[in-house]
């Protein structure tokens, strides 16, 4: 028989594109044509690849890290040169800063025609170099299949990032020979997966030693798929677990020894418990400003271990006791295998505590003029079982969803981190439901962050994606506002947004059914009308402009 | 603060070198000199940088470099155990009473004249950059009008070699 995958087969560029694409598995591509991808299209369009169109290319770059977080793949995005390319980039800026693996295929001017500022063209690969784990500007057809390759390998592998591929349209249309290339081997990027064995070693004895130990669980317990080995340590030891805010869900929120999130906008008892802890192994996490609050008060009494696959995290933020490169869930799973330790009873009975004496206690008035944004995420919580995917924007409203919805799947709590990009939650729900259509995507919004991607509502339409909708409206950037309370006493500027539309009447305009919940007393059997409905399903609820995050 | 001399193994293809200086001005590091050029091996060039920072800014411009995935290799070079060398070119005024006194300075250093006119004479100068800087002071009295630089290469003694894996010998 033949091997037809081995023989070398003539085609253009953008038709080995598609083909390479499809080797790495690709699905599903969030993009937006133009004329520079022009070929790649229409080749697109005889494939089995399924392109899912957004209304701005930002919106395909937070779907393609959506899709890619909750399906674990690499997410694609596609866009044409120039306007296109550059409308990707806060979804590449996103990705990157929360490292999600996800490939952005932008299409260019062609070769000859590179740098005369021709038509459409911008220098997207020296635009994006500093906030992309890689880029190419493909200049010879011969290499794309490599390049592709390649860029797939450095997405997904080490710690994750974006990954752009710009491809100019001649090199799209030229015949090549494509040729079988799988294994990327890069001299110059060979992560390590493995935690040495005598750091390990002095972890064990530091954990033995300690007192009061504690985890702090980062977005790479999720990105490696740790979960399962840190719920074993901690249960095994007695850690008691606080994350930072990439971290929410790498742990069950639902669990005793589970504190919640540090820092400045994190909850009191992990706060407390990271300055009590004689120990702190923080895994997978960069230890970024937001979660420290002050470097040099952070953990004061704390030995520090820090655990991350990035050598250059290391240090960086914290300055670690026992560092250790390395994979979490390969250097969780060596652990596991030494550790006799018998559990940490006094001290976990102490932090439990701390938990319950500082536990809001539900003040949700059923009559107040206003909901409660913490009622209404505790009523999700139960009613989901925190098993549903929630994404978040960014401002009170992640904030609020960060310490009261309490997700017990991992990786089903997506939120932009690193850039705080408000317009990420929309069209990252959107990503997740075309990557997990069996499960139940909501998304967590305020009033600011749904109007910087709102058009992709038509996307929702468009493509069935049944995205539920919760919409805090306090009329106000309540984030920005609530700093404008704190630092600049109260000096209330250009934080109002009063030419907020009916939001209940825009997503009647895209055949989404809405209302609008002004009650606590409404907010249960609203949401769990919400939750029942076979389609997308939009609720604004008013809240207290007044409301605070802390 | 402290220079710290820094031997880079990079890919040779374009955009390297705006990855490694982006690099650079994006992380707030400081760079003395970078010297680069092709090696033994076409497809790798050898960067030479210089840096000017601390202990905690050199590990970390080891370690943000060493995350390009065009870098292959990176080894902080120590003064004592290595070759240092910067090439440097002066254009000095020189008339016919001061001529010879240059000369005598040229001699001393052991560079070359490479170009005489009327009023001027082009030296050429090898060695380590505190060498080229007691030259230019001395040749400061005279009038230079012109100075170019090509920044620091370096190179360790003996046997050691930097190479990638693979051809390591
Ligand atoms: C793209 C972008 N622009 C500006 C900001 C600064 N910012 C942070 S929170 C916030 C207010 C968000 O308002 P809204 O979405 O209504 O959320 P709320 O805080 O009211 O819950 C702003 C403007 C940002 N994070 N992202
Ligand atoms: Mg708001």
């Amino acid at each position: 028989m033949l091997d037809i995958e081995r023989m070398v087969i003539n085609m253009t560029g953008a038709q080995a594109l598609i083909k390479v694409l499809e080797q790495n598995k690709t699905t599903t591509i969030f993009g937006y044509p133009g004329a520079a991808n022009g070929p790649i299209y229409d080749e697109l369009s005889k494939s089995t690849i399924k392109h899912i169109l957004t209304r701005q290319e930002q919106g395909a770059a937070h779907a393609a890290s959506g899709y890619a977080r909750v399906t674990g793949k690499v997410g694609v995005c596609m866009a044409t040169s120039g306007p296109g390319a550059t409308n990707l980039i806060t979804g590449i800026a996103t990705a990157y800063m929360d490292s999600i693996p996800i490939v952005a295929i932008t299409g260019q001017v062609s070769t000859q025609e590179i740098g005369r500022d021709v038509f459409q063209e911008v220098d997207i690969t020296g635009a994006t170099a500093p906030f992309c784990k890689h880029n190419y500007l493909v200049k010879d057809a011969n290499k794309l299949v490599k390049i592709v390759n390649e860029a797939f390998y450095i997405a997904s592998t080490g710690r994750p990032g974006p990954v752009l591929i710009d491809i100019p349209i001649d090199i799209q249309q030229k015949e090549i020979s494509f040729l079988q290339d799988f294994k990327p081997d890069i001299r110059g990027y060979k992560p390590t997966y493995e935690g040495h064995g005598l750091q390990i070693k002095k972890i064990i004895k530091a954990i033995q030693h300690a007192q009061r130990p504690v985890i702090c669980a980062g977005g790479g317990v999720i990105a490696s798929n740790a979960s399962q080995e840190l719920l074993a340590i901690a249960e095994k030891v007695g850690i008691p677990i606080v994350t930072t805010l990439m971290g929410i869900s790498a742990f069950p929120a639902t669990h005793t020894l589970y504190l919640g999130m540090i820092g400045s906008h994190g909850v009191y008892a992990a706060n407390k418990a990271v300055a009590n802890a004689d120990l702190l192994i923080v895994m997978g996490a960069r230890a970024g400003d937001r979660a420290t609050a002050q470097a040099d008060k952070f953990a004061r009494q704390a030995q520090i271990v820090h655990i991350d696959i990035d050598p250059a995290e290391i240090g960086k933020n914290l300055g670690a006791n026992i560092p250790i490169v390395g994979d979490v869930k390969t250097i969780l799973t060596q652990m596991l295998k030494h550790i006799t330790i018998s559990y940490k009873q006094e001290w976990t009975d102490n932090v439990v505590r701390w938990k319950q004496e500082n536990a809001k206690k539900d003040s949700a008035k059923k009559d107040a003029p206003y909901v409660s944004p913490q009622y209404v995420l505790n009523v999700l919580s139960q009613l989901t079982k925190g098993e549903a995917i929630v994404t978040t924007e960014v401002g009170q409203n992640q904030i609020w969803a960060a310490n009261n919805y309490k997700p017990t799947v991992p990786g089903y709590f997506l939120t932009s981190g690193g850039l705080g990009t408000m317009g990420y939650g929309l069209p990252a729900a959107i990503g997740a439901k075309l990557g997990a259509p069996d499960k139940e995507v909501i998304t967590i919004s305020g009033d600011g962050s749904f109007q910087m991607n709102m058009q992709e509502l038509a996307t929702i339409k468009q493509w069935g994606a049944d995205v539920k909708i919760l919409l805090f409206n306090n009329a106000r950037l309540g984030m920005v506002r609530e700093l404008q309370k704190m630092r600049f006493k109260s000096n209330y500027y250009a934080t109002t947004l009063d030419g907020n539309p009916d939001f209940v009447k825009i997503a009647a305009a895209y055949d989404i059914p809405a209302e609008k919940v002004v009650q606590n007393a409404a907010v249960e059997e609203t949401l769990k009308r919400a939750l029942a409905y076979n389609g997308s399903y939009l609720i604004e609820f008013s809240i207290d402009p007044e409301e605070s995050t802390l | 603060m402290a220079k710290h001399t820094l031997a880079v193994l990079v890919e040779n293809h374009a955009g390297v070198l705006s990855r490694v200086a982006g690099l650079f001005s994006r992380r707030g590091f400081n760079i003395d000199s970078l010297a680069v050029g092709v090696t033994e091996d076409p497809n790798i060039s050898r960067m030479t940088i210089v840096v000017d920072g601390d202990d905690y800014t050199v590990e970390q411009v080891n370690k943000q470099l060493n995350k390009l995935i065009d870098v292959i290799k990176i080894r902080q070079l120590d003064g004592s155990d290595s070759v240092t060398r910067e090439l440097a070119l002066v254009k000095v005024n020189a008339n016919s009473n001061t001529r010879s006194e240059i000369i005598q300075i040229v001699d001393i250093f052991r560079a070359k004249i490479v170009d005489v006119s009327k009023n001027t004479l082009t030296i050429e100068m090898t060695g380590p950059g505190s060498k080229i800087a007691a030259l230019e002071d001395m040749l400061k009295q005279f009038g230079i009008k012109e100075m170019v630089r090509t920044g620091t290469v370096a190179i360790e003694r003996g046997n050691q070699v930097i190479r990638t894996e693979g051809s390591e010998g």
